[in-house]
């Protein structure tokens, strides 16, 4: 028992290091990615779809990240609270939820429960790669393109019931004791206005131009900020498991440590009660021996 | 001495390479392209599939086969962005 879950308590260990690593080295590629969009957004008038907050939200995603195993104390519970009171919310406010899933306790949470799941993804929970946040960013960005024409009450021209907005619900790695469920919007985007410190911004020329690139690279970021997500809660996930082990771990070492000291006093109870039998039983023999 | 540009190729995954060069040279949608120190800022988006040379001083080169990628000149280097970069062994070319 106790090999056991010290064993998984080790491996998780592992997992954190190289989850934390992975988050490092997707850092540049999200710095550079965000100084284009910035640049772009600074020299070209931006009107995009994937920009534009919609006047009317009717339906809006949730991407909600668990785990696909258990075992990581309340990691994936945590995740799907969050969740459950973005939903709320979003309901309160008038909106449909639309639920797209990552991970095998989610689905199962929402399944047992006979809730809808637009679309669901698992298996990759604990090591994430960019290939499946690229289908995931596909799905829920084909979701909100879909979105744009929807009426009340039903689908709109293109016939296919998409989404205003999309949420995103994960888990953020503070430290290895504290890691917290967050929920983030990522669609519409805002861009934000940077304070311009440094004088007059290079004129960029753009190949192609800027509303082809843009119509390029927001899908890319959406990926992007999909991926970090991804291995953020990776991360998270192998912590919550290592803590959770941990604790398994001491207990079963208390555990062990408890029963072996009533193993003991149960033994040495036993060897002397057999010693005062034989010992009484001697001395009765004795007794009636003397008698003869 | 040359002046040198500072290039970064990163992959979303990592870091695939950084340095200083001569020269980079990419294909975007447009056309094919060579960027020399100096060169006006430009954002541009790669060629699908797209392999982006760079060559060093001393007249050695680095070659990478690049998918998704975008190309940002800007004052303080060139920066690759890429969705995923695989070398290219430097006979063949």
């Amino acid at each position: 028992m106790k090999k056991i879950t010290k064993a998984m308590e080790l491996v998780a260990t592992s997992r954190i290091a190289k989850a934390q690593a992975r988050v490092q080295a997707s850092l540049p590629y999200a710095q550079a990615i965000t100084g284009v969009l910035t640049a772009l957004a600074s020299n070209a008038r931006i009107d995009h779809p994937l920009l534009t907050p919609r006047e009317r939200v009717r339906r809006a995603g949730v991407l909600l990240v668990t785990s696909d195993r258990g075992l990581a104390g309340g990691y994936s519970s945590n995740a799907i609270r969050m969740a459950e009171s973005l939903i709320a919310r979003l309901k309160a406010d008038g909106k449909e939820p639309v639920l797209y899933v990552i991970g095998r306790k989610g689905v199962g949470f929402y399944r047992f429960r006979d809730r809808p799941i637009e679309a669901n993804w698992t298996g990759f929970s604990e090591q994430p790669s960019f290939e499946d946040a690229r289908a995931v960013g596909e799905t829920l960005i084909k979701a909100f393109t879909a979105g744009a024409d929807d009426v009340d009450g039903g689908a709109g021209a293109d016939g296919v019931l998409g989404v205003d907005e999309l949420h995103i619900v994960y888990t953020e790695f503070h430290s290895l004791m504290t890691q917290n469920p967050v929920t983030k919007i990522i669609g519409p985007m805002q861009v934000e206005d940077r304070p311009r410190s440094e004088g007059l911004l290079p004129a960029y020329e753009f190949e192609p131009e800027a509303e082809a690139l843009l119509d390029a690279l927001l899908p890319r970021y959406i990926n992007t900020r999909i991926y970090a997500a991804l291995i953020e809660s990776a991360a998270s996930e192998s912590a919550a498991r290592r803590r959770a082990m941990k604790s398994a771990t001491d207990n079963a070492e208390d555990m062990i440590e408890k029963y072996t000291r009533e193993m003991n006093s149960a033994r040495q109870a036993g060897i002397t009660q057999e010693i005062s039998e034989i010992v009484g039983g001697a001395n009765a023999l004795a007794a009636s021996g003397s008698e003869v | 001495m040359a002046q040198q540009l500072h290039v970064e190729l990163v992959a979303v995954e990592e870091k695939v390479w950084s340095g200083d060069a001569e020269m980079v040279v990419a294909r975007t949608t447009e056309g094919e392209l060579g960027v020399l120190p100096g060169h006006a800022p430009l954002l541009g988006q790669l060629a699908e599939p797209g392999q982006v040379r760079i060559k060093l001083a001393g007249g050695e080169q680095v070659a990478y086969e690049v998918a998704g990628g975008f190309l940002s000149v800007s004052a303080d280097g060139v920066t690759v962005l890429a969705e995923s970069a695989t070398p290219v062994s430097a006979q063949s070319r």
